[in-house]
Formats: structure tokens, sequence, C-alpha cells
């Protein structure tokens, strides 16, 4: 297994929540104040080198007009680690292809920093949360199959090495694309993309890409993994590799119980925070209709993530790992045997107030006592003994997830 | 009252929906982005005189998406094959907010067909500057602000706790039809204010007078680019002066139309 430090780079020094209508998009910028931005940046970029320093992975991403991330273009942050660090893989998951309008360019953002890195870059390609669909202006409608042109002309781009060609597809159009630097990596990164659901799954599976998902949990990472598992088989012949499959969750280590407990509990801001009016979370064209109209039914008028930011209630879900080291290891391993298996877990260790202290002690318990663990548990796995395992362990009792973690589904 | 037939009519593998209404004339209703409604409350007055023909677009009312529609020019070449396969003769254009920008497109690309064209609070221009708000987003608005703008008296709206799950989730889809023919350039075609001019015959633009959307100004811009063209402002009435002024609003369309 894998293991990959995550922090979303939030800037959390909001005004009372009632005095906004939204944490993303239209939040003005006059609450980001440069100075203490700095300072934040700073520190997010020390905990990522500390990370590489642990022996620990590093995943970043970006968004746009929000205060939940303030890094608007992940590509100048893993230019910085490039540099910054030794030994670390550096996941960028991901790249908004379907939201940005020029492939080539990203093809060449990440050509340099797999050279910058010598060789250390892991490409992400995402589709986007619905917040993002302001910010870029671009109608969400068929984002999957946008994702998926971009991704055939990045690639491409990468693997081309002898001369220039052109590309008019139906979503983008490119003309003597010839980039330099070429990639470091050979033939190109590693690739990955994000699936919320067994069809998206198998999509990627069928490139045969590392497919990641975020706090799925229980109640829907079984129909995703097998949806790759599946689409794995049928399309190679054989047994999916466990290295490619990925799981985000919120994860920390402490002491003791309650040490950990209490640092989960600052993690959730990242669940907590999210305010977002329902003209950002369900615009047009991002859902499927039975999506959006369940969302504008709903409760909670389509907030994007779970409104109920209960530790207790995520944990039994499986999106929060959190306590002593046996603990988090026992959690993340029956999580592990439910779904059958992935071999990688990128760990949000940090969000919202959680100090620099607090996150470092929590990542180095993870490194020293839970990572060695988890890295022979995986380091054992074998397709058929997996599937006798999880056969033994029942569907967890279906919750209904209504929208909860909607804008990961697709 | 003038009973309805619906037939379909099939253009190269993509279905259209068309309720036939009245005898007369022909006029062809173009609706906008909320979709068909089921019962034009001016209709009744109308159809005693003219032949109503209401399509719906696709994407609209639970029809598909057609797989190679990106936007509004997909509906414009769909609806001049329609307006082939119906023969449509001397007809009325007669087009409500997105189908108003229809209806201008088609009067600008085939003016042979038509005898009259009404657009009633059209979208389709940009008569501002690049940071001016000429029609209000309605994509980035709240529910709160969209039915501020939209209606003069705001208890005619729909309202999504009184729907079915049967109609929210067409109302979704209506959403995504809406959205897919209006995004970018948002509501309009730059290109538009240089073809208006083609428009060889009578044009009226009908408008609320308290319409948030696009108000009675960008409807007076609108008027400027069509010659000959007039603008006729009905109060107390919203972006759907159809809906809330039903009868004003046939009076005033009965008159231009027999003029």
């Amino acid at each position: 297994l894998r293991a990959w430090f995550f922090t979303e780079d939030a800037y959390p020094y909001l005004p009372d929540e009632d005095s906004y209508e939204s944490i993303r998009v239209n939040l003005p910028n006059k609450h980001f104040d440069p100075a203490t931005g700095a300072d934040l940046y700073s520190m997010y970029l020390d905990m990522w080198c500390a990370a590489d320093e642990m022996g620990l992975n590093i995943m970043n991403n970006e968004h746009h007009q929000t205060a939940t991330c303030v890094v608007p273009a992940a590509p100048i942050m893993l230019g910085i680690l490039a540099r910054e660090t030794k030994n670390a893989r550096l996941l960028i998951l991901g790249n908004p292809v379907s939201n940005r309008s020029q492939p080539v360019r990203v093809a060449e953002e990440m050509a340099l920093v797999d050279v910058l890195s010598r060789g250390r870059l892991e490409c992400g390609f995402v589709r986007g949360v619905p917040y993002e669909i302001a910010p870029a202006n671009v109608y969400p409608y068929r984002g999957t199959e946008k994702l998926w042109e971009a991704h055939d002309l990045i690639t491409k781009a990468w693997t081309t090495h002898d001369g220039p060609f052109n590309f008019e597809g139906r979503w983008f159009h490119a003309r003597q694309v010839n980039i330099w630097p070429r990639p470091y990596q050979q033939p190109h990164p590693p690739v990955w993309v994000t699936m919320g659901s067994a069809g998206s799954a198998a999509q990627v599976a069928q490139r045969g890409h590392i497919g990641a998902v975020f706090l799925a949990g229980y109640p829907r990472i079984r129909s995703i993994f097998d949806g790759y598992r599946k689409g794995y088989l049928e399309t190679h012949g054989t047994e999916m590799p466990i290295d490619r499959l990925a799981y985000c969750a919120l994860i920390c280590v402490g002491n003791t119980e309650k040490e950990g407990l209490e640092g989960a509990e600052k993690l959730l801001w990242y669940m907590s925070s999210n305010k977002v009016p329902p003209q950002y979370s369900n615009p047009p064209g991002y859902h499927s209709p039975e999506m959006a109209a369940t969302m504008m039914r709903g409760s909670n008028s389509g907030t994007g993530l779970p409104t109920s930011t209960n530790l207790a209630e995520q944990m039994a879900r499986g999106n929060v790992f959190a306590g002593t080291p046996d603990q988090v290891f026992e959690q993340i391993k029956s999580f592990y045997e439910y779904c059958g298996g992935f071999g990688n877990l990128m760990m949000m260790s940090q969000a919202g107030f959680m100090t620099f202290d607090e996150t470092l002690a929590s990542m180095k318990l993870f490194s020293e006592e839970v990572y060695p663990r988890l890295k022979e548990l995986t380091a054992s796995y074998d397709a058929g003994q997996m599937r006798e395992i999880r056969a033994g362990l029942p569907d967890v009792e279906n919750v209904d997830v209504s929208t909860l973690a909607s804008e990961f589904v697709r | 009252m003038a009973s309805e037939t619906t037939t379909v009519v099939s253009l190269r593998g993509v279905d259209v929906p068309i309720v036939r209404r009245g005898s007369g004339p022909p006029v062809l209703v173009l609706h906008g982005g909320d979709g068909p409604v089921d019962h034009l409350p001016f209709a009744e007055a109308i159809s005693g005189s003219y032949k109503l023909l209401y399509p719906t677009h696709p994407g609209f009312d639970g029809t598909p998406i057609p797989e190679h529609f990106d936007n509004l020019q997909d509906l414009i070449f769909l609806y001049l094959d329609l307006i082939d396969s119906l023969d449509l003769q001397d007809a009325i254009l007669l087009g409500f907010s997105m189908g108003g920008w229809l209806a201008a497109e088609l009067a600008v690309m085939s003016t042979g067909r038509f005898s009259k064209l009404v657009l009633v609070d059209s979208v389709g221009i940009k008569p501002g500057g690049p940071f001016d708000r000429d029609i209000a987003d309605v994509f980035a608005s709240s529910a709160a602000e969209i039915l501020k703008a939209t209606w003069h008296d705001r208890s005619l709206a729909h309202s999504i706790s009184d729907m079915t799950d049967a109609e929210l989730q067409t109302f979704a889809s209506n959403r995504i039809a809406h959205g897919l023919y209006t995004w970018e350039p948002y509501m309009h075609n730059p290109k538009l204010c240089y073809r208006l001019h083609r428009i060889d015959f009578p044009t009226l633009l009908v408008w609320g007078e308290n319409d948030g959307i696009v108000t009675p100004d960008y409807g007076a811009a609108f008027r400027d680019l069509i010659p000959g063209a007039s603008l006729s402002v009905i109060p107390k009435a919203g972006h759907h002066p159809h809906i809330e002024q039903p009868n004003e609003f046939a009076a005033r369309f009965l008159e231009f139309a027999s003029g």
C-alpha cells in the first residue's frame, strides 16, 4: 500500500458563517488576507515536505473561488514540491480537464513537473465538483466525455516524439502539437482518474489507470470497486493488480483514542464548513435529472457534502478513520476487506484549524505505527483469498445516502 | 373550446412532439427555457382565429437531448427542417424568452415562410458591454432571486414543494436542456445584432413591465435592431406577460396579427 498525505489548503479564518451565503464561488475575497495566506501556504508546503521526510507520498489538488482550498493552480504547488522534496511520489488529483480549455497546456505543465521531479509525478484527471462550474464557465453536461477526450489528447501529446500532430475532436482542437519538454517517465506518468459509480469505474478500468474514490464509505464503495474489478477483468483478461484502486478518507492518529478523535473532530471542518447554496451545488447539466431532482427535494436543499458532520456517524460510514494506531489500523483493515482491497490510501490529515504540530504528530504516528502494518497487509494480497474474506462480510446495512457526497458521484 | 391534437414529427431521427390547436393561419409557438406550459392561458382567445402549432424542443418535457446537440445552433437547424417539413406558409412566429431568441434566429435565416414575428420577453442579443449584466444570470441565482426577477405576481410561480416527483424530474431535465441551449455565450448570439436587419415583415415585441430577467430597456434595444418593429409593454407583468396578463396579451397579439 502507498499512503498519500493530503491537505486541501484551506483558508479557515472566515467571518461568522451566517454573514455569508456560500463559502464557495461568491465569498468576497476581501476575507482573504494576503499576509495570512502567505503564512498558510508556507505551512502547507512544510507539511508536504515533512511527509516526504517521513516516507509518505504527497497528494495535492485545486479548487477555484473558495476558502476551502486556496490553491487554484495545483501545478504551481507541484512545481515547488518537485524541488523541495526528494523521494515522495507527487500526485495531483487532479487536473480538472473537463473545465480547462487547453489540454495541451495541461500536458506541458505535467511534463514539466515530471522532469523537474525526475519522474515522480502521478497525474490525476478529474471532472471537478459542481461548485467549479461557475468559476470555469464550462457547461457540465457530458463532462465525462469531455474528460476522456482531453485525456486522449494529453496522453497522445506525452507519447508523441517524432514531430507534431493535429487534433480535431468534439470538444478540443489543437494544431501542431509537439510538447517540450516531454515527460521524464516512459511512456508517460501514471494516470489517476476519479470515479463515483460502477459505470464510471469501468471506464477507468478499461484504460488500466488508477481509479480513485473519495468518501464513498461503506454505503457505496463495493459497487464502485466491483465495477472497476469487473471492467478490468473484462478488458485485460487478468485480475486487477491491487495498486489500481485508491480510497480517500479523513485520517487522524493519536497517542490515545481521545487525542485521535479530537484531531478528527478538527478534520470535520472540511465537511461542516462547506456551506454552498443549491445554485452552485446543483448547476444544470452536472447531475443526472434524477440526482438533480433529489437534491432539489432534499431537506438540505442540495448542499453537496453531508450535512451530518457527526464524527461517530462519519466513522461508521467509513469516511473517517481515527483513534490510536491500533484502532486506525483495524478500521482501515475492516474497510479494506469489506471493499475487496485497494493499494492506495489518500489521507486527508489536515483541514480547517488543525495546526502544523497536531498534523505532524498524527502523520508521524501513522507513518511509524500504522503504515508498516498496512504495507504488510497489502503485500499479502491475493485476489482469490480476498474474495473469500469479502464473501464472509455481509453488506453493511444500506443506509440512505441520498445526496451524501453527491459531487463525487458520476 | 378548440380541441388539441398531438403528433410527433420525426426529423432525421429526432422526434418533435407538436400540439395543434384551433384553425386559421398558422402560428408557430416556440416555448422558453421553462419548457412547454400545458395550458397556455391565452391560447383559448387566439385559437378561434389561428391554428397554433406548439412543438416541444428536444430535451424538454421528458424528451431526450439528441446525441449531437451542443447549443442553440442545433435547435435552429432542427426547426428549419421542421418548418420545411410542415410546409409552413405565411406563418406567424411567436417566441417566448429563449424561444424568442430561436424565433429571431429563424427569422433572419428563413424570411420566406413567415408573415409576422412576435417576440415576448425575448433573450438573444447583447446590447451592453462585457461588464454589463444584460440578462439576469439565472444559473447562478438563488431560487428567491429568480422568483423576484421573473414574476410580478409571485404567487403564480410553480413551487418545487407542490410538484410530484415526476414533475420535479421533468423540471430538472428542462433545466439541463435550458443550460445546453443558452450557456455560452450566455443567452445570446453576438452575431445576431448584425443579422436582424434581414427581417422584412412586421415585428412586435411584447414585454412585461416588471421583467427582471430582461428589462423593457433590453426590449427597446432589441426593437431598435429590427426594421419597423414596435414594442408593447404590458403593466403588472414580469417575464411571462402571457401568463400573468393573458387577456391583455391575447388582445395585443390579435390586434397585431390581424393588422
